[in-house]
């Protein structure tokens, strides 16, 4: 056991596949002997050197271009993009090329790849270089999409995504980068599509995702001292959906609370009421709520991004209002 | 200009008949699939490349099978230069069962990954990264393999272009990027949009690489370069950059008569039609009349053969709907 931060798991979840897989091989903007601009790759040059390990121009749809290419004859690339914002200059790879071509080709080709990146706000870095994207890659059909709330599951979402055979959007939360917890030693492999019951309770069930799971479970802990009992799902996975523990999770509290990052339309909460609300809307005992970001560009100045990003005060108030109305 | 290369046919008789075969293929192919949509066998879209065949036809030949082709959606011709059956090709285009993706990509999608043909790509550029990223896994691999990538000269002014001739200069990459420059970007000249007179040509200094500018309407001419780039890459000493001058008989696409070309412009080409001339040049070499009669009335029979055994393929049902988004042959994203 050892205390290791979020970003320091990431470069310990790759180095550990490097490490058993010589077809895994590392590429993004200052990745390198600069160990990423936000040191999530530290190391990863010195153990695995250039020829595994390589820089690239600022030029992200060379980047996914690249890691497509690889991917599809024979290696396992892991690319990083690194702010969210930017898949926006190279979505057309993402979504009309990585996403589509094995359905197009009849299953002639696969694209073990993974693309990870520095996702969401609360570092006070302003519209471009802040917002949730999660709802954009989970929109997109030949996507998987993967989104840590923690360093544990960081390296073992990590290790199954980069055996998975299919392209993996790893989202990370930059506001976790530097939280900290005791991770197991020795090999850690997870599961993709598992969503994780963090906390048990009768009153509600707060389903959470990224950097919104550790308030939801600091929310719940304040609830609980109000008498409000929460259930804490961590989502871990929007491609695949774990859909069996959402809805038995609902099911058991009768109330879901969603609190999520994206702005506020097409969230992934809105996906899940729907699925709610056909499956198991004579178990609810009251409405589905979604606690989002509104729907705006995120603001740089600190008070004005605390206001937007769901806090946990927020998430008490709402979750308290609605069970008390 | 400097660096351009002029025909110096470095084939014998057996591989120019062969050529001439390949493009005479090539051609019969598209002219019967160009029937099959006014017949409504074909449905959506299609582009043709009737009047580029030499290009598709020199690099095939100049390529090992365990290379690769990434074409673009005008990609019926470099599918079938590396070996892929007119069938699977034609039940394609006419979405069936039978088709090379039994119907899931059509036209601009032409996949064979067992003949090399790693994906015609209709976003225009896409595929020059993706060519970086299969040179790049043979680097790494040691496997000698080459990527060859084509394109429009409508290409040459989108983000992807840039972004890939740079990356694959800076990484050594062994990929040959081949700009068939057909004189049209879709309904505009291209000469009108661009900022220098050659489009890949005269922006290869810009990435380090010689200016190569050749006559894409000449098998032989197209087969010499086509050696000597894949031979460079072959032998780690990076990318090149290719323009290929050529033109395009018909139309952009299936719902453009072309008529915005002038008249004068159209006949020139249509005098410099790689097909013909190709012809010519076998009877100069003393191939007999009788021998290329034989090939042209083999190919007809060929195209007649695959049209019916194409329209005899199945119509896709809704087992094939869901299957193989995922890599496990799935379409689901949920348990």
């Amino acid at each position: 056991m050892a205390q290791l931060t979020f970003r320091e798991a990431i470069a310990r979840g790759v180095a550990q596949e490097m490490r058993r897989d010589e077809s895994v091989v590392f590429l993004g903007e200052d990745v390198g002997a600069a160990g990423g601009v936000f040191k999530g790759t530290v190391g990863l040059f010195e153990e695995f050197g250039p020829v595994r390990v390589r820089d690239t121009p600022i030029s992200e749809q060379a980047i996914l271009g690249a890691a497509m290419g690889a991917a599809m004859t024979g290696l396992r690339p892991i690319a990083e993009i690194m702010f969210a914002d930017f898949f926006a200059v190279c979505w057309d790879i993402v979504a009309n090329e990585i996403a589509k071509s094995r359905y197009m080709t009849n299953g002639q080709v696969t694209f073990p790849l993974v693309i990870r990146s520095g996702n969401g706000g609360g570092l006070r870095f302003g519209a471009q270089h802040s917002q949730s994207v999660e709802n954009w890659a989970m929109m997109i059909p030949g996507l998987k999409v993967v989104v840590p709330s923690n360093a544990t599951d960081v390296i073992g979402l990590m290790a199954a995504s980069i055996r998975d055979d299919d392209p993996v959007i790893f989202l990370e939360a930059k506001a976790l980068y530097a939280s900290k917890m005791d991770v197991p030693d020795g090999e850690i492999v997870d599961t993709l599509g598992s969503a994780k019951v963090l906390r048990n309770g009768t009153d509600a069930t707060v389903v959470a995702l990224g950097a919104m799971v550790p308030k939801a479970l600091a929310a719940a802990e304040e609830l609980a001292n109000a008498g409000i009992e929460c259930t804490v799902v961590d989502v871990r996975s929007l491609v695949p959906l774990d859909t069996t523990t959402i809805l038995r999770e609902v099911s058991a509290t009768g109330r879901l609370f969603t609190v999520e990052e994206n702005p506020r339309l097409c969230g992934w909460g809105g996906e899940l009421a729907s699925i709610v609300s056909e499956e198991a809307f004579y178990d609810l005992d009251g409405p589905i709520v979604r606690i989002t970001t509104p729907h705006i560009p995120l603001p740089a100045a600190d008070a004005l991004e605390d206001m937007a990003i769901p806090s946990v005060e927020r998430i008490v108030s709402t979750v308290t209002k609605s069970m008390n109305s | 200009m400097s660096g351009t290369k002029v025909a110096s046919p470095v084939v014998d008789l057996t591989d120019q008949i062969s050529l001439y075969r390949c493009q005479l293929e090539l051609r019969k192919f598209e002219e019967r699939a160009y029937d099959l949509f006014l017949e409504n066998f074909v449905k959506g879209t299609s582009h043709l490349s009737i009047g580029q065949e030499a290009i598709a036809a020199g690099f095939a030949a100049a390529m090992r099978p365990t290379d690769w082709t990434f074409a673009t959606y005008r990609g019926h011709a470099h599918t079938l230069a590396r070996g892929v059956p007119m069938t699977p090709v034609f039940a394609e285009l006419m979405g069936r069962t039978n088709g090379l993706m039994a119907g899931k990509g059509g036209s601009m999608h032409l996949t064979s990954v067992d003949h090399g043909v790693m994906g015609s790509y209709a976003i225009i550029g896409a595929h020059l990264p993706i060519a970086c990223g299969a040179a790049w896994s043979a680097q790494y691999r040691k496997t000698d393999q080459v990527a060859v990538c084509f394109f429009g000269d409508g290409s040459v002014n989108i983000g992807a272009f840039h972004e890939a001739l740079n990356f694959a200069a800076v990484w050594k990459l062994p990929v040959v990027f081949v700009c068939e420059n057909n004189l049209w970007m879709e309904y505009t000249r291209t000469s009108e949009v661009t900022a220098v007179a050659h489009p890949a040509a005269d922006r290869a200094s810009a990435y380090g690489l010689e200016s190569i500018l050749i006559d894409g309407n000449d098998a032989d001419a197209v087969f010499d370069v086509a050696t000597s780039a894949i031979a460079r890459a072959r032998a780690g000493d990076g990318p090149s950059l290719i323009e290929a001058l050529t033109y395009r008989h018909g139309g952009h696409s299936r719902a453009d008569p072309g008529k915005y070309r002038p008249d004068a412009e159209v006949a020139e080409w249509m005098a410099k039609d790689p097909v013909p001339r190709y012809r010519l040049r076998l009877l100069e070499l003393g191939v007999s009349e009788d021998e290329l009669i034989a090939i042209e009335n083999d190919v007809i029979a060929e195209v007649d053969r695959a049209t019916e055994e194409a329209k005899a393929g199945g119509i896709p049902g809704e087992d094939l709907l869901m299957k193989d988004v995922w890599a496990d042959g799935s379409g689901s994203w949920r348990n």
